[in-house]
């Protein structure tokens, strides 16, 4: 176990999350633990209610366990406070959203740099690594366009690129197809699939469809905010 | 690298409000109200008190002015038809208070006459002005042609004359009319100059008045005398009075208040009536400045109001721009924003918009007191600490009332922000 957890990316021991409703607990996570290795891309699937999101977001440092421990790169983020779970986020992860989650006011260009604006990019090399990523997912000729503008494709297609401009260990995605047809939704699991498989970027996906987890390394499996159990499929 | 990031900042801000121009420009129009009333009203004050501190300044605040006043008589008097009233400044006022007050630089004894004055075909009523030559050192005015009178004027017993710049028109007195004689009652006198006079309106007397003619001290006792015949109805009415104004320069500045007691204590010392009065430009001056303080309180306050009402809009539109943006700010902060990052995004935007509507202001405020000055005839004076004051109350305003929204974005749980809809 101690040499897995050497080389592993993300280390989840015995993670509980425990949401304070009032009076009332709602237990999402009930003691999860796992080790990802770095390069994997995992399916995260289950039943509506079973943790999946509450997992991601947990993974994705926008919360931090009740109990247990969250090792990221070496790092407990349990420790961590508001600003350098920030920080983390920043220089570590990607996120791609079911909606999307474009600023509706920035143009493609805009939304690709904004984590190189946090990084504190200049303007010009900003903009030609935002061009670099908008020719990667196919979209250079909507370089200036708004959100708006674009198909839901399309605009997933600036999330990824969004996600990928800081070059981060790991990318997070919440059912990144859930507001997509069948067809569009294959050529962004095609696009993730690529990014996986060419660059290597280690992706943890939740979906709750089990073609679109086919594109995955490994299935994990929860129900009532435990791991019912996973597997490695390729 | 920090100026090209500031102006991005500043860039992105204006974006996002150009987002809704409309609710944007009422928020400006807020501030605009604010700053342009603020400056607007702070000129009017400044103006109005600047009048009244120029008409004070012209009787110079060094000075005191000592004036003969007819005391109130007792009734027994009236019944008489030849009424005799004593009063006034005494030759021996002025000596004793040159000489004991040891703070008084120099006094000038003042006679005053009414009397018509004639010059060829021309007359006026003038008030002759029986004085020293230290009168034109203490009311400096302009000498428009010819010289004051002199030292030797009065050794001489001179029968020398000054006419004021009005009383020279009036008697159609030119350049070429020094040297020759204004006839005053019986008597002749040589033009030896022509003066400016500074008279003062709003209740205040200067020491000069248009219709003045200057002549030696001496001469005039000596021609007219101390006493006054004048005819009312059937009456006659005598008075005598030596001198009717005594004009005191005090050494410094600091010293006319406490010189302006003594010289109040030894009259009343040697007066049984109060038969003068003592006014003291400085004390108008302080007063003056007083009001002019309580005046702007006044008028900036009402004007404030007007401020933190702009000041409550942008707060109020602020806030329904984080609730509208709440998901941009969940996107924002997931990516790795700070909460000081999107405080400073939020504050940016309410910066500018309160700058932009104090830089309009600035303009309003400036044209609304241009357009009173000619509309009202009101003077008005827009001075550069108002601008400033303007524009800095504007940007505080900006901080001030977007801190709050801006911080409450910022606290927003990221996750919640995100499933926000
Ligand atoms: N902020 C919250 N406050 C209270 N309870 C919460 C909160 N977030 C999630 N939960 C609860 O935690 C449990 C797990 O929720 P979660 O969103 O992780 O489920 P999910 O697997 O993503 O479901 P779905 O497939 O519907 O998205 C649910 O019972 C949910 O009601
Ligand atoms: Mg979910």
């Amino acid at each position: 176990m101690a040499s897995q957890t050497a080389q592993s990316l993300v280390v989840l021991e015995d993670v509980h999350k425990i949401y304070a409703m009032g009076t009332q607990q709602v237990r999402a996570l009930g003691g999860v633990s796992l080790s990802i290795d770095t390069g994997s891309f995992w399916a995260i699937m289950g039943p509506s209610g079973s943790g999946k999101s509450t997992m991601l977001n947990l993974l994705g440092c926008l919360d931090r366990p009740t109990s247990g421990h969250y090792i990221l790169n070496g790092q407990d983020v349990a420790l961590l406070d508001d600003d350098k779970l920030s920080e983390l986020r920043l220089r570590q992860l990607g996120f791609i959203f079911q909606s999307f989650n474009l600023i509706p006011q920035l143009t493609v260009q805009e939304n690709i740099e904004l984590p190189l604006y946090y990084l504190g990019w200049e303007a010009r090399p900003s903009a030609e690594r935002a061009r670099e990523l908008a020719e990667l997912v196919g979209l250079a000729d909507r370089f200036y366009h708004r959100p708006m503008e674009l198909s839901g494709g399309e605009q997933q297609r600036v999330a990824v690129a969004r996600s990928l401009a800081n070059d981060p260990v790991v990318l997070l995605a919440d059912e990144p197809t859930g507001n997509l047809d069948t067809v569009t939704g294959r050529q962004i699991m095609e696009l993730l699939a690529e990014l996986n498989n060419k660059q290597g970027k280690t992706i943890l996906m939740v979906t709750h469809e089990p073609d679109i987890a086919t594109y995955a390394t490994h299935h994990l499996h929860l129900r009532d905010g435990r791991i019912d159990r996973w597997e490695k499929t390729s | 690298m920090q100026h090209s990031r500031i102006f991005r900042n500043v860039r992105l801000g204006i974006k996002n409000l150009m987002i809704h121009k409309l609710r944007s420009g009422l928020t400006v129009l807020g501030m605009v109200f604010g700053v342009g009333s603020v400056i607007a009203m702070l000129s009017v004050g400044e103006g109005a008190s600047r009048e009244a501190m120029e008409q004070i300044r012209k009787l110079g605040s060094n000075n005191i002015i000592i004036t003969a006043m007819k005391p109130v008589e007792d009734d027994s008097a009236s019944i008489q038809r030849v009424r005799m009233s004593i009063y006034g400044l005494l030759y021996e006022d002025e000596r004793r208070i040159r000489e004991t007050i040891p703070t008084v630089q120099q006094t000038v004894p003042i006679k005053l006459i009414r009397k018509d004055g004639y010059l060829g075909e021309r007359s006026m009523e003038l008030r002759i002005v029986g004085t020293t030559p230290d009168w034109f050192e203490l009311v400096a005015r302009k000498v428009l042609a010819g010289r004051v009178l002199s030292q030797r004027d009065t050794e001489k017993k001179a029968a020398a004359c000054l006419l004021t710049e009005h009383g020279a028109r009036r008697l159609l007195a030119t350049q070429n009319t020094i040297g020759e004689s204004v006839r005053i009652g019986p008597d002749h006198f040589e033009v030896v100059g022509i003066i400016q006079t500074e008279t003062a309106s709003g209740g205040i007397q200067t020491p000069d008045q248009e219709v003045d003619a200057y002549i030696p001290l001496n001469v005039a006792r000596e021609r007219y005398g101390d006493m006054v015949v004048r005819r009312t109805a059937g009456a006659q009415e005598r008075e005598l009075v030596e001198l009717h104004q005594v004009l005191v320069q005090v050494r410094s500045i600091d010293q006319v208040e406490s010189t302006a007691e003594a010289i109040e204590k030894m009259l009343r010392h040697f007066h049984q009536k109060k038969d003068y009065r003592i006014s003291v430009p400085l004390a108008l001056l302080k007063q003056a400045e007083a009001t002019k303080r309580t005046f702007n309180i006044v008028l900036g306050s009402i004007a404030g109001i007007s401020l933190l009402v702009g000041g409550i809009g942008i707060m109020n539109i602020m806030l329904a721009t984080v609730t509208e943006r709440t998901r941009e700010i969940g996107i924002r902060r997931a990516i790795g924003a700070k909460q000081r990052q999107i405080i400073g995004q939020f504050l940016i935007e309410t910066i500018v918009l309160s700058t932009i509507g104090g830089l309009i202001g600035i303009v309003i405020g400036v044209l609304i007191p241009w357009v009173i000055t000619v509309l009202a005839q009101m003077p008005t004076i827009v001075t550069s600490w108002s601008i400033l004051l303007a524009l800095g109350i504007s940007v505080s305003v900006g901080i001030i009332f977007g801190l709050y929204p801006a911080v409450r974005a910022a606290r927003l749980d990221p996750i919640a922000a995100l499933r926000h809809e």
